[in-house]
């Protein structure tokens, strides 16, 4: 069996483990649950599987090099990275839920790899920039980071659902873990994330300086790597922002009106294609209601906002004007 | 200072405003969102590209402010050296009570501050506090650092043990690594440069072009490319660039090195990096120098055109006494002001008043020369001369590369590098290690006692619950085994 059928079957465990995890959630089975946890070990041991057979098949194609070169692979890392933090999260939180907003993630980043049409799974030969194990450490560092903010991004979600859940209106909320639980798990995971990205970042810089002289040069993938970062670091100091309430405060409604207004420019001055017009009205009313909450929840807010930006690094950079080197160099 | 001493003080004030964690969330924020426009409008593209996309009116209003390359605009750099005024000003702000904290010969415990806090877990224990105290000591011992037992009223005793005061300074490693961070930006961008120049395989260039502004710059030896290779893989992607390339100092080799992408050759401070390549076009590939060439002469004052052979290093006199000509060499691409003019010869007139004047003639541009008197105003212009005829044969054989070189000189790059360690391990020790304290009281009461185990740390409360649970289940189990 080739590395990519076993990648293809792992998909599908994650796929059902995903489904285990919810189906045990609403309908408080923990049968189902126990049964999610070891399927999850199954579809982890079978990526882990995978990632092993490709890097020893580049061998024999005689082009032998660590299988995270590019998108295919670096998804499945990122998919490996996923399940192997929340499995870790699992046993030391011995909360199932979690796995529910969780596994998903993982599945659907495998899924997007094995199943999109614009994602080849053949193992590639380096090109020249790509020769360099910073970039090994690089690329290893920012997905275990992106992996740590996505689970990041499901705690968040289940912490704003808790906090509104109020008495015992909604038993499907009230089965999560407490707040200040959801609340310091969140906090766990973003430093956690933040020091991999850090890391990540750095090793990025180290490399750009190593093959082209420089180690910061702005380019689109570079700036959004740092405004993800920028968002998770403030983020952070949220924390130690005693006081902070909200609109109330002028800083925030200076930040408020300053980001409306850019963003309204931004629309009007660049995208003429309207099909954008309504993700940017999400944008800007979920900014609104971000910069709004109290601390704790734009605690939260942060957290899914930082995970927007991890994506839009990831696959939204591709569609802005001008190329990062990572894909250009070379061709 | 009181909040009234503060708001009557202007300093003060400017320095509480500096030192708030408002401003850094703010800043970082707003850092974020600009950042973002800057990928939106390509950098550095030309103004007549801007001009055609965007229009007169935007045009002038991105210009004015910055947004083609917004990234060194002066209100971009003041966002980050408020950022970088702010972090050092808390930092200063907080470091003097951190300090305070860490350094003190005698950690003091307050047993009544123990007692009412939260994370605590009480249970007891069949024998009196004497025979409890050298076996839980020991626990202590092992895990903290820094112990000591104090007795308490009725024969009672307290354990206290702490560790990784020190871990405090963590933050203020990863503020200082950021204030080196841009502090090595900064010196970079002053002292450094970064420029590029293409290389023919054989050429040899003291000059480079610097990246942005376009300008020239002189390098103190020169770089020469003794050969360039390109390899494909089957699937044509390419495999690997490689330049050898020598460093020349007065024209005298000093140190020859093969760059590859991910390879640089440094010398003196500098950096060359492999960066792009390419083939030369077909009409500046070698052309073998020409045995013989037809040149025509055009009288000004006659209107004649007189055509003569002439050759490499063979003087030849011009018509109706208008001066002698020679050609001194055969260049295959001439440059000219940047541009490269393909196959020209170049050669000597002398003309009638006396003056020897340096005359380019390329192959491709016959009125070239009729420029001359612009260029040079020792130059008469009663005759110009052009190349009317010439044999010269491509060279088929071998393609010919240049190789294409970043040349960077930054001497910031080494701060900035301390500044990335600092930034990992400072994040590493804020992040997960903390501050703790810990307290175990024993009170007597006659046979039997009664224990409270307690603790602090200054991060993450509920690991902090956590491992209070496990001592005290750790201690509570002393007991089963003795
Ligand atoms: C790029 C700049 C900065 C970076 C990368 C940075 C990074 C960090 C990190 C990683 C932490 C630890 C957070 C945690 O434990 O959750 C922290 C804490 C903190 N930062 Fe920053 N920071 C920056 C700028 C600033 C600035 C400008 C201020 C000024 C007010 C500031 C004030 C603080 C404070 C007060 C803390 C809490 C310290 C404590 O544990 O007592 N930071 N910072």
């Amino acid at each position: 069996m080739s590395s990519s059928t076993i990648l293809s079957i792992v998909t599908f465990i994650y796929g059902l483990a995903g489904f285990l995890y919810i189906f045990a959630w609403v309908f408080k089975k923990e049968s189902a649950g126990r049964l999610a946890t070891w399927i999850a070990i199954l579809g982890f041991a079978g990526n882990t599987v995978g990632i092993v057979m490709r890097w020893i098949e580049s061998y024999q194609l005689g082009i032998g090099h660590a299988p995270l070169s590019n998108l295919y692979e670096s998804l499945i890392f990122f998919a490996w990275a996923i399940a192997f933090i929340y499995l870790f999260v699992e046993r030391r939180y011995e909360s199932q839920i979690i796995g529910a907003f969780s596994m998903p993630l993982a599945f659907l980043a495998m899924a997007y790899a094995s199943l999109s049409p614009n994602i080849s799974d053949r193992i590639q030969p380096l090109i020249p920039a790509l020769k360099s194990n910073w970039l090994i450490a690089h690329v290893m560092t920012c997905f275990i980071g992106y992996a740590a903010f996505g689970i990041a991004f499901g705690t968040s979600w289940m912490y704003l659902f808790r906090q509104r859940d109020t008495g015992d209106k909604s038993p499907l909320f009230d089965r999560f873990p407490g707040i200040d639980a959801l609340d310091e798990l969140t906090h766990q995971l973003v430093k956690f994330g933040f020091l991999f990205l850090t890391i990540g970042i750095i090793t990025g810089a180290v490399w750009a300086n190593s093959a082209w002289g420089r180690y910061w040069g702005w380019d689109p993938k570079e700036t959004w790597s740092l405004i993800t970062w920028l968002i998770y670091a403030a983020m952070l100091h949220v924390r130690y922002f005693v006081g902070w309430k909200g609109w109330q405060s002028m800083p925030g409604k200076l930040l408020g009106a300053f980001i409306v207004v850019l963003i309204i420019g931004v629309v009007f001055v660049f995208f003429k294609k309207l099909f954008i017009l309504p993700f940017y009205f999400l944008l800007l009313v979920s900014l609104i209601k971000i910069f709004g909450a109290e601390q704790r929840k734009l605690f939260a807010y942060l957290s899914i906002l930082g995970f927007a930006a991890v994506l839009f690094t990831y696959f939204g950079v591709n569609l802005l004007p001008g190329l990062h080197s990572y894909q250009s160099m070379g061709q | 200072m009181s909040d009234r001493e503060i708001a009557a003080d202007p300093f003060a004030k400017i320095w509480k405003f500096f030192a708030s964690v408002r401003l850094t969330i703010v800043l970082f924020l707003t850092l974020a969102a600009t950042s973002i426009i800057g990928t939106l409008i390509p950098q550095n593209e030309s103004p007549e590209a801007y001009f055609r996309a965007f229009g007169p009116f935007l045009y002038r209003l991105f210009d004015v402010l910055g947004l083609f390359d917004m990234y060194h605009s002066w209100w971009f750099q003041s966002l980050m050296l408020l950022l970088a005024a702010n972090v050092l000003i808390c930092s200063i702000e907080r470091l003097s009570s951190t300090w305070r904290i860490i350094f003190v010969r005698n950690p003091s415990f307050n047993l009544e501050r123990f007692r009412r806090l939260k994370p605590k877990k009480e249970f007891g224990d069949n024998r009196n506090a004497g025979a409890l105290k050298e076996s839980y000591s020991a626990v202590i011992a092992r895990s903290f650092r820094y112990w000591r037992v104090a007795e308490t009223d009725n024969n009672g005793f307290a354990i206290y043990g702490e560790k990784g005061r020190w871990t405090r300074l963590g933050v203020y490693i990863v503020h200082l690594s950021v204030i080196l961070m841009l502090v090595g930006g900064v010196i970079g961008s002053i002292f450094g440069f970064e420029g590029f120049v293409n290389i023919a395989e054989g050429d040899s260039a003291q000059q480079i072009r610097i990246r942005n502004s376009g300008e020239i710059r002189k390098l103190d030896f020169a770089i020469r490319c003794d050969d360039f290779d390109v390899s494909f893989y089957t699937t044509g992607a390419p495999k690997e660039f490689r330049s050898r390339l020598t460093i020349l100092e007065q024209g005298k080799p000093v140190l020859s090195k093969d760059i590859i992408v991910n390879d640089p050759l440094h010398y003196k401070g500098i950096s060359i990096f492999q960066s792009s390549y390419g083939q030369l076009a077909p009409q500046d590939q070698g052309l073998t120098p020409p045995g013989e060439v037809t040149l025509s002469f055009t009288s000004k004052a006659t209107g004649m055109i007189y055509e003569k052979k002439a050759a490499i290093g063979r003087q030849i006199d011009i018509p109706e006494n208008l001066g002698k000509f020679v050609i001194t060499e055969f260049n295959n691409n001439y440059n000219f002001r940047g541009k490269d003019l393909g196959g020209a010869f170049v050669g000597i007139l002398y003309q009638t008043d006396g003056a020897q004047i340096e005359v380019v003639l390329p192959i491709r541009f016959p009125s070239f020369d009729r420029m001359g008197p612009m260029f040079n105003k020792n130059r008469k212009d009663d005759v110009f001369i052009s190349v009317s005829d010439v044999d010269v044969k491509q060279e088929p054989a071998i393609a010919r590369y240049f190789t294409g070189l970043q040349v960077t000189r930054d001497p910031g790059v080494w701060i900035v590098y301390a500044g990335f360690i600092l930034m990992i391990i400072g994040c590493y020790i804020t992040f997960f290690m903390s501050h703790q304290q810990i307290c175990v009281e024993v009170i007597d009461k006659g046979k039997k006692s009664r224990i409270m185990v307690a603790g602090t740390s200054n991060k993450n409360k509920l690991a902090n619950a956590r491992k209070i649970s496990k001592m005290a289940h750790t201690l509570a189990n002393l007991e089963q085994r003795a």
